[in-house]
């Protein structure tokens, strides 16, 4: 289990070579999450009792297809980003801090991959924050580089801790009516309750609770600025995994927990999460347009592909789960590879601003030429990631008979061309400013983005195992228990 | 070595990751422009090498297809050969190499920067179009669709101004708006619909489609092809002239647009099925807006005083000659939407190329500015006219032929009025294509009197100070050859029809035989 | 909706109370330190909640002693601990990035540092 990694961070503090170690982990990491996805892609449910009692009162570790594809995100983005972070870091955060930034690092790889792994209700909340309060602190560390950082890492403390609030809420009225906290006992306690008032309020307080953690639509102000200000290395992982996490939990609570027929039928679910997926999908679309500096585009797209997810759960069919679930792998490859190349440019460059890239795609070949494809990924152009999800969208809407709904998503698709393609303007085709002198990004760097890519590739051209692991999630969702 | 030539499928795959090599390798000899031309062509000649080793197979009637892997399940990238892809094939790796010649000329000639950007782009838009050409599925079609929309982006930006960027701008909006827009969703509904996504002769939707939705999926179909320029997608074809003009030559004449009407033959022969599409009487409405699209395309150009500018709407037209045969869902008409490919990308590369030269040798853009140029560019202006006899649809020129098969498709459907919508559109394109080359020829000599211009002053004198060819100021000769050779291929084509016609005729045996008539020149 | 009612889940009209105090003081409150005071009294009112959802009316506290049999739930209160915890932790974190905002900005009120914000990426060119 990847959790035996766990209390080893506790060890490092000041750690002569804190990056080492902390790549090292998260790599053995990575391997157990690979093996684990591999025997979990059969369909077989992995359990693990915490110190030895009985699941409905100790805690339980629970792992199935699903979990295994966010375990594999979780621990992926982590191994790709250790490994770069190092010059970003040396560059971006005060020497005094470098310890503690890879402390905080593995403490919210940690909190993460416990959300994943966990099969207890309240359990989640202790690892969801154990996850959060290293990222604001993580977030912060970019106060040295651009003070904003600062109160964007207090704006996402303030949003996060509510949402945290409102999941605990949520988990503590179904603990009163159903007396258990593991999820399989609530799943199977929860549906004779039936049509109750305490049940319905702890559901809108768990999926609201989510909903500010994933950034759906109308409470993702926090983002952004998080995104924005953050250190590189943070922003890659945090857009990778974060967010990708709580979709994760949303998942969970809403088919395995609450079951699809109190989803839907008696909540009318997809009423609220259709058309907040669909707005999401264009609002921020259309704000990342407009926006200036190049992170928080990408930040913003962040919040339009959350949309996609939440449309793709929102449809409630095995393609459109299937679909959510390969959006929330592909998303993460290919933002992380995108911060990444955000990263690289920042080292060199100093600044993110789209005006100040041109001419870049001369000076940062490599670079720009990662940023393109994972670009073209976003947008969803066939052979990348990108495509394969919004085939699975694009199909269950359509099997549905809803084809606006498909043409939406297709238009939105179009919606990243435009704000993609600005950045890919500037870069090729404006002339560089005359006097500036600036190298390729380190390879050390450069390794990692490029791993990444070529996997948004690979995975889009062979998609068979992402396919087979997320629609094998999709069926254990749907199927009930398994 | 040469077992692995005998395999048609491995052939298949060489023709798409030649050009590939082609392109690394040109971006590695970039230092060394000869060398890196030499790459070129070698890649050009060893494809067309590939190509007809594939077609002498087809012609023997063997079949290959090869199958790499499954993207989706249920889904793989998948090639395979069938007529109407090898002659595309054969078309586009002929003129590829042609214009590739033509392209080293003219950008010698002309001074531009980023050659090697400019031939690696080249060169994989050449193997995207072999995968177009050779798709086995809907999906592998719309896969290499994209990456050739994608590696012509940067062609047609070449220059990087900001006209050019608008017009790139232009041309990647609307491609790729329609294309993900209206053509992705056909595929996916196409696959929700009948379960698969291979191309098989009669189509895959017939038996399992509601009536009904038959017209919504075409229309998503032939919209979402936008590389195929029926209006009101067009725009994008006069808004990519400002791209160097041996890649408008590329875009009109090998690849892109070529690309375009293929994609909606092969739609409607092997996805709707010709018979079905008849049966549906879906197709009414495409026939009334190809038609459209080629009289009012035509219209058009005859207003565009810049040359390329008539050029291209000239080719939004033609190309409806292509969309209208397929719209007819008769079997001529298919084979006179093929031939039209072909014999289209004979005549307008010609066209093309001329224009270049022109541009070359005199920086000259607009047809008005032409006059009496055509003495000192006799070779560049004969090859128009050729070009041009083409287009319209007169002998001795290939394009006669498909016009002649696309009118007896129209017997055949029992649309008397498309007749006349050919006519008619044969008439406006004598309308706006002959004029260029008569002001070559003609026009500086009769006015040299009344005009003080130059171009009648430098004429003047020849009679006397020596021979003709002393004031023939031809563009450089690696722009003119490839210009000479695709006129002489478009006589040629005119009387080597009967073997393209019933290679093409066979491609749709297993529905029907058509009664071809008696293709010698004398019937025209 | 009779007296008995309300009176009888007066825990919970005390809990309603304290969040919606707690989360109108997190919204309206320009002042990072009593945004996360607000904060603290929001949590607060969630614990109060599990507590007293643990509690068995007439049973003792859930200690080892003979003779017992009656006692309250005690895993709320085990989860409680844990959520004080990292409540603490919140509010440690909180308030430490308040220290910083304040040493980088030089004032605490989300006005003044939004307009500083403001000024910094419109009134000048670049960014440091």
């Amino acid at each position: 289990m990847p959790l035996a990694a766990a209390p080893l961070c506790l060890f490092l503090g000041r750690g002569l070579l804190p990056w080492i170690f902390a790549t090292g982990v998260c790599w053995v990491a990575f391997v157990i999450a690979i093996a684990l996805a591999l025997d979990l892609s059969g369909g077989s449910v992995i359990t693990y009792q915490m110190g030895g009692w009985a699941p409905p009162l100790g805690i339980e570790y629970r792992l199935d297809a699903l979990s295994a594809v966010a375990l594999l995100i979780v621990t992926g983005a982590a191994a790709a980003v250790s490994l770069y972070s190092r010059p970003s870091v040396l560059r971006e955060i005060e020497p005094a801090n470098h310890g503690l930034f890879y402390t905080l690092f593995l403490l919210c790889v940690t909190g993460l991959a416990g959300v994943v792994a966990t099969g207890d209700a309240f359990n989640v909340f202790v690892f969801l924050e154990v996850a959060s309060l290293s990222t604001y602190c993580l977030v912060a560390l970019g106060g040295r580089k651009d003070r904003r950082a600062l109160s964007a890492a207090y704006t996402y403390l303030v949003m996060g801790t509510i949402g945290a609030t409102f999941f605990v809420i949520g988990v503590g009225l179904a603990y009163m009516v159903t007396g258990t906290l593991n999820m399989v006992d609530l799943a199977q306690r929860l549906p004779p309750i039936g049509d109750n008032r305490t049940v319905a309020a702890a559901f809108t307080f768990i999926a609201v609770g989510m909903g500010m953690k994933l950034a759906m639509f109308p409470l993702h102000l926090w983002l952004p600025n998080a995104y924005t200000f953050a250190p590189s290395a943070v922003s890659a992982f945090l857009a990778g995994t974060s967010t990708k996490v709580a979709v994760y939990v949303l998942i969970r609570f809403l088919f395995t927990v609450f079951g699809l027929e109190f989803d839907f039928e008696q909540f009318a679910l997809i009423a609220v999460f259709l058309p907040l997926g669909i707005a999401a999908m264009f609002v921020a679309s259309i704000v990342a347009i407009f926006q200036v500096d190049a992170k928080r585009m990408l930040a913003y797209s962040s919040v339009a592909q959350i949309g996609y997810m939440i449309l793709g759960i929102s449809l409630a069919t095995k393609t459109g789960l299937t679909g959510a679930i390969l959006h929330m792998g592909n998303h993460a490859i290919m933002k992380v590879a995108l911060f990444m190349t955000m990263g690289a440019i920042m080292y060199r460059l100093g600044t993110t601003s789209i005006p100040h890239m041109a001419g870049l795609g001369r000076d940062m070949p490599w670079t720009m030429a990662a940023f393109v494809i994972g670009g073209l990924s976003l947008i969803g152009v066939p052979l990348t990631v990108g495509f394969i999800s919004k085939w699975y969208l694009i199909q269950a809407a359509l099997e549905l008979g809803w084809w606006p709904i498909a043409m939406l998503i297709v238009m939105s698709s179009l919606l990243a061309v435009i704000y993609v393609w600005r950045i890919v303007e500037m870069a090729y085709l404006q002339p560089s400013p005359p006097n500036r002198q600036i190298s390729r990004a380190p390879t050390i760097m450069l390794l990692p983005m490029w791993v990444l890519v070529l996997a948004n590739i690979y995975f889009g051209i062979d998609a068979s195992f992402p396919t087979t692991l997320a629609n094998q999630a999709a069926l254990l969702l749907l199927g009930g228990q398994p | 070595m040469s077992g692995i030539l005998q395999d048609p499928g491995t052939i298949i795959l060489l023709t798409m990751i030649l050009p590939t090599i082609g392109a690394v390798l040109i971006g590695l000899t970039g230092k060394w422009p000869n060398l890196r031309e030499a790459v070129s062509l070698l890649t050009g000649v060893v494809l067309i090498g590939l190509v007809l080793t594939l077609l002498q197979h087809v012609l023997n009637g063997g079949e290959a297809s090869i199958e790499l892997l499954d993207v989706m399940p249920g889904i793989p990238l998948a090639f395979e050969i069938e007529r109407l892809g090898m002659m595309f094939a054969v078309v586009a790796s002929v003129l590829w190499t042609v214009n590739t010649v033509y392209g080293i000329g003219y950008m010698r000639g002309n001074n531009e920067d980023n050659h090697t950007r400019f031939f690696a782009c080249f060169a994989v838009a050449i193997g995207s179009t072999m995968g177009i050409a050779f798709a086995g599925n809907v999906f592998t079609l719309f896969v290499f669709y994209e990456i050739l929309t994608l590696s012509t982006y940067p062609l047609v930006t070449h220059k990087g101004t900001p006209e050019a960027q608008a017009g790139g701008r232009r041309y990647l909006g609307l491609l790729m708006g329609t294309s993900i827009g209206f053509f992705l969703v056909a595929i996916i509904w196409t696959w929700a619909i009948a379960g698969t996504l291979d191309f098989e002769l009669g189509g895959i939707l017939a038996g399992s489609v509601d009536e009904g939705i038959v017209p919504i999926l075409l229309a998503l179909y032939m919209f979402g092809i936008g590389k195929a320029a029926l209006m009101p997608f067009h725009f994008w074809l006069p808004a990519a002239m400002v791209a160097p003009t041996p890649v408008s030559a590329f875009l009109h004449a090998v690849a892109v647009v070529k690309a375009g009407v293929f994609s909606v033959l092969k739609v409607v022969v092997y996805v709707f099925g010709v018979d079905f599409l008849a049966g549906t009487g879906a197709n009414i409405w495409l026939i009334w807006v190809a038609s459209a699209t080629i009289l009012l395309a035509s219209i058009v150009a005859m207003t565009k005083d810049n040359l390329k500018a008539r050029l291209a709407y000239s080719t939004v037209g033609q190309l409806a000659y292509v969309v209208l045969g397929a719209a007819m869902a008769t079997s001529l008409g298919i084979v006179g939407g093929a031939m039209q490919i072909a014999m289209h990308a004979m005549g307008k590369i010609t066209l093309f190329m001329c224009a270049g030269a022109i541009y070359v040798a005199a920086h000259k853009t607009l047809v008005s500015e032409l006059d009496g140029l055509g003495r000192k560019m006799p070779f560049t202006f004969a090859a128009f006219f050729i070009g041009s006899l083409s287009i319209i649809g007169l002998p001795p020129t290939g394009g006669a032929w498909s016009k002649w098969f696309l009118m007896q498709g129209s017997v055949e459907a029992g649309d008397i009025i498309l007749i006349f919508v050919l006519m008619l559109s044969s008439v406006l394109n004598v309308a706006y294509l002959i004029p260029i080359a008569i002001r070559g020829f003609f026009a500086g000599t009769e006015f040299a009197g009344a005009q003080p211009a130059p171009v009648g002053a430098a004429v003047s004198p020849d009679a006397k100070t020596g021979g003709w060819w002393q004031n023939i100021e031809e563009a450089p000769i690696l722009c003119v050859i490839p210009l000479c050779l695709t006129a002489l291929g478009c006589i040629v084509l005119f009387f080597f029809v009967d073997p393209i016609a019933a290679y093409l005729n066979e491609m749709l045996v297993p529905v029907e035989a058509p009664v071809l008539p008696d293709p010698t020149p004398t019937t025209e | 909706m009779d007296t008995d009612f309300i009176i009888g889940h007066y825990n919970y009209w005390l809990v309603i109370l304290l969040m919606m105090t707690g989360l109108y003081t997190v919204v309206s409150r320009g002042n990072y330190i009593k945004k996360i005071v607000g904060l603290n009294v929001f949590q607060t009112s969630v614990f109060m909640m599990y507590i007293s959802m643990g509690k068995v009316s007439g049973g003792t506290a859930p200690i080892l002693e003979t003779g017992i049999t009656l006692y309250s739930n005690p895993l709320p209160h085990v989860l409680i601990l844990t959520a004080i915890v990292v409540g603490v932790a919140t509010t440690a974190v909180g308030l430490s990035i308040v220290v910083r905002i304040h040493q980088a900005y030089g004032t605490i009120e989300e006005d003044e540092v939004n307009d500083a914000d403001h000024r910094m990426e419109f009134g000048k060119e670049d960014l440091p």
